[in-house]
């Protein structure tokens, strides 16, 4: 079985046969509380399955892009639990899930999915289609300014979650041979906030 | 009869370093440390983000060098322990993420632990130490705390006597280093510029001793005061055109800092009537902390404990350790959906 582990909106925790097929699925939306419910959702999955954690073979990681603290806590309960099993943890792009879960029904044109990377900024991915690889992305991941950012010829589809469900699928395409593997880093699209400290005088 | 001593994998993540220790029962088998120190030196402290993001990635290399050492599988574990705070929210977010994670993955229990605490527990884990007895005074000074506790019973029953109501100690040492235009961290800096220096060279204030604060302040420090002496000391030198005694001022402001520490502890044992003191933190690294302590506890018919220095600053054993104490005392697990604190208090052992 694949366990799919994603804090890169909500906290969002799917288990899947090999095939990609979904055997139990649950989310909390908060954006603050990942890590107090990543590790219940993930005993939660398991045992709606009726899974025993040496039954999963691969954990799948959604790498985001997504607000930092939020974002590395599933990364690391991901990769804890790769180690618990010694399996695999494959790393999916979270904006590839969100566009997978979308282009299961046929569109006209391109695909943009753009989340909220907060301080009024957008993160967005371009994505031209669908193939039997998932989603076939062209722009993106990048940052835009929210206020004046425009989606002009493409289908504009903001998400508020994304679903692991489509996170364990990639990575099972992924260790089929069929899809690319992503870089087994997150996709932080920000440089730290660091302000050098300069040495202050204190006399007047 | 011979029970079993359980057996805990350790993970601290509250400030730059990532910490797994691995010990069964009082017996350390392995405690790897990753530090993002020198990632921070260019900022003159540690930055919270570039902390958080270092864990994420030291993570899994520093629980499989840990789990090589201890010549464990992960498997026979019987609980996995980690620092639910105090510390940067970011950072310990991360070693809890992962925590729950590996507890649920390997089937076994969660133990979400005090820091503080895990460094007074560090001391059960001192080879040929003999036992800790209790109650015991513990001084813990670090880059982030300076706490004086009373320990009756280190599994459930520690108070808070004092802390710094400013800056943390090691902050001290690392914003004076600055002043004197010496690198971070600023503790080692300080401890080799003061070698050469003369410490009776200036006078500078001791913060929170003066009978007036004695009132109040009996067991806080204050630090913040006496980095602004130090600056204001150093900057009347350079505007009269008059070169700066660095040694002496080195030397001068680490006797004021031990000085307050040491005396302030020694206080603690003698209202409490408890002769037995304990070190922990970073700073204990210091030299001359540990010869002043060292001497004025004889002198003050004090036993005097100094866990080794790898057990001294931040590590997973010490949280692996305490969490042993508390399995063997019979405590429940916490739960899965236990929270970080970042200013956990010290009272609280475990988030239940
Ligand atoms: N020889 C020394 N003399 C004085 N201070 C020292 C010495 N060596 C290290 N330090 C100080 O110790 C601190 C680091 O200690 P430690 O690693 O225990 O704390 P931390 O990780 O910064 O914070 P905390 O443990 O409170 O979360 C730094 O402030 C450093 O300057
Ligand atoms: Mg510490």
């Amino acid at each position: 079985m694949i366990l799919a582990i994603d804090s890169s909106i909500g906290t969002s925790v799917a288990l899947c046969d090999p095939s990609g097929r979904l055997a139990s699925a649950r989310s909390e939306a908060g954006h603050l509380t990942h890590a107090e419910v990543v590790g219940a959702l993930i005993g939660g999955v398991l045992e709606d399955a009726g899974v025993g954690p040496a039954e999963v073979s691969a954990v799948a990681s959604g790498m985001g892009p997504g607000p930092f603290t939020g974002l590395r806590i599933g990364i690391a309960a991901a990769r804890a639990f790769g180690v618990a099993r010694r399996v695999p943890v494959v790393p999916v792009l979270s904006h590839d899930a969100i566009a997978a879960a979308r282009l299961e029904s046929p569109i006209a044109g391109e695909l943009v999915v753009v989340t909220d990377a907060r301080r009024r900024e957008v993160a967005w991915t371009r994505y031209s289609g669908v193939d039997p690889s998932g989603p076939v992305r062209i722009g993106g991941p990048e940052l835009a300014p929210r206020d004046v950012f425009e989606v002009l010829d493409a289908e504009r589809l903001d998400a508020m979650d994304v679903p692991a469900e489509f996170v364990a699928r990639l990575a099972a395409l992924t260790l089929a041979g069929r899809r690319a593997g992503e870089a087994d880093e997150p996709v932080y699209l920000r440089a730290p906030d660091v302000t050098l400290s300069s040495r202050k005088r204190v006399t007047p | 009869m011979t029970t079993r001593e359980p057996l805990v994998l350790g993970i601290e993540t509250s400030c730059d370093e990532t910490g797994i220790g691995i010990v069964r029962g009082r017996r350390l088998l392995s405690n790897r440390i990753a530090s993002s120190m020198d990632e921070h030196a260019r900022y003159g402290g540690v930055v919270p983000e570039v902390a958080a993001r270092a864990h994420l990635e030291a993570l899994v290399p520093t629980i499989d060098a840990a789990v090589a050492e201890a010549g464990v599988e992960l498997d026979e574990l019987d609980a996995v322990a980690v620092t639910i705070g105090p510390g940067l929210a970011g950072a310990l977010m991360v070693g809890v993420g992962a925590a729950k994670a590996l507890a649920v993955g390997l089937g076994k229990p969660l133990y979400a632990v005090n820091h503080l605490v895990g460094h007074v527990g560090a001391d059960l884990l001192t080879p040929d130490s003999g036992r800790i007895e209790y109650p015991t005074v513990a001084l813990l000074v670090s880059g982030g705390h300076t706490s004086l506790l009373l320990v009756r019973d280190l599994v459930d029953d520690v108070e808070l006597l004092g802390e710094t109501i400013d800056d943390a100690a090691g902050e001290a040492f690392d914003k004076v280093a600055r002043v004197l235009g010496l690198p971070y961290p600023g503790g080692p800096e300080i401890d080799r510029a003061a070698a050469t220096g003369d410490p009776a060279a200036i006078r500078f204030p001791r913060g929170l001793t003066a009978p007036k604060d004695l009132d109040r302040h009996r067991y806080d420090f204050s630090f913040s005061g006496l980095k602004t002496a130090v600056a204001r000391w150093v900057e009347k030198r350079e505007a009269d055109g008059d070169p700066v005694p660095v040694a002496d001022v080195a030397a001068s402001f680490r006797e004021a800092v031990v000085d307050v520490l040491v005396s302030k502890a020694l206080a603690a044992c003698r209202d409490t009537g408890v002769p037995r003191l304990l070190l922990g933190g970073g700073v204990v690294a210091n030299r001359r902390l540990r010869d002043v302590a060292a001497q004025r506890a004889a002198e003050a018919g004090v036993d005097l404990r100094i866990p080794p220095l790898d057990l001294c600053t931040d590590n997973g054993a010490m949280i692996a350790v305490l969490a042993a104490e508390r399995i063997r005392a019979g405590h429940a697990p916490s739960s899965q959906l236990a929270a970080a604190d970042s200013t956990l208090p010290v009272t609280l052992i475990q988030v239940p």
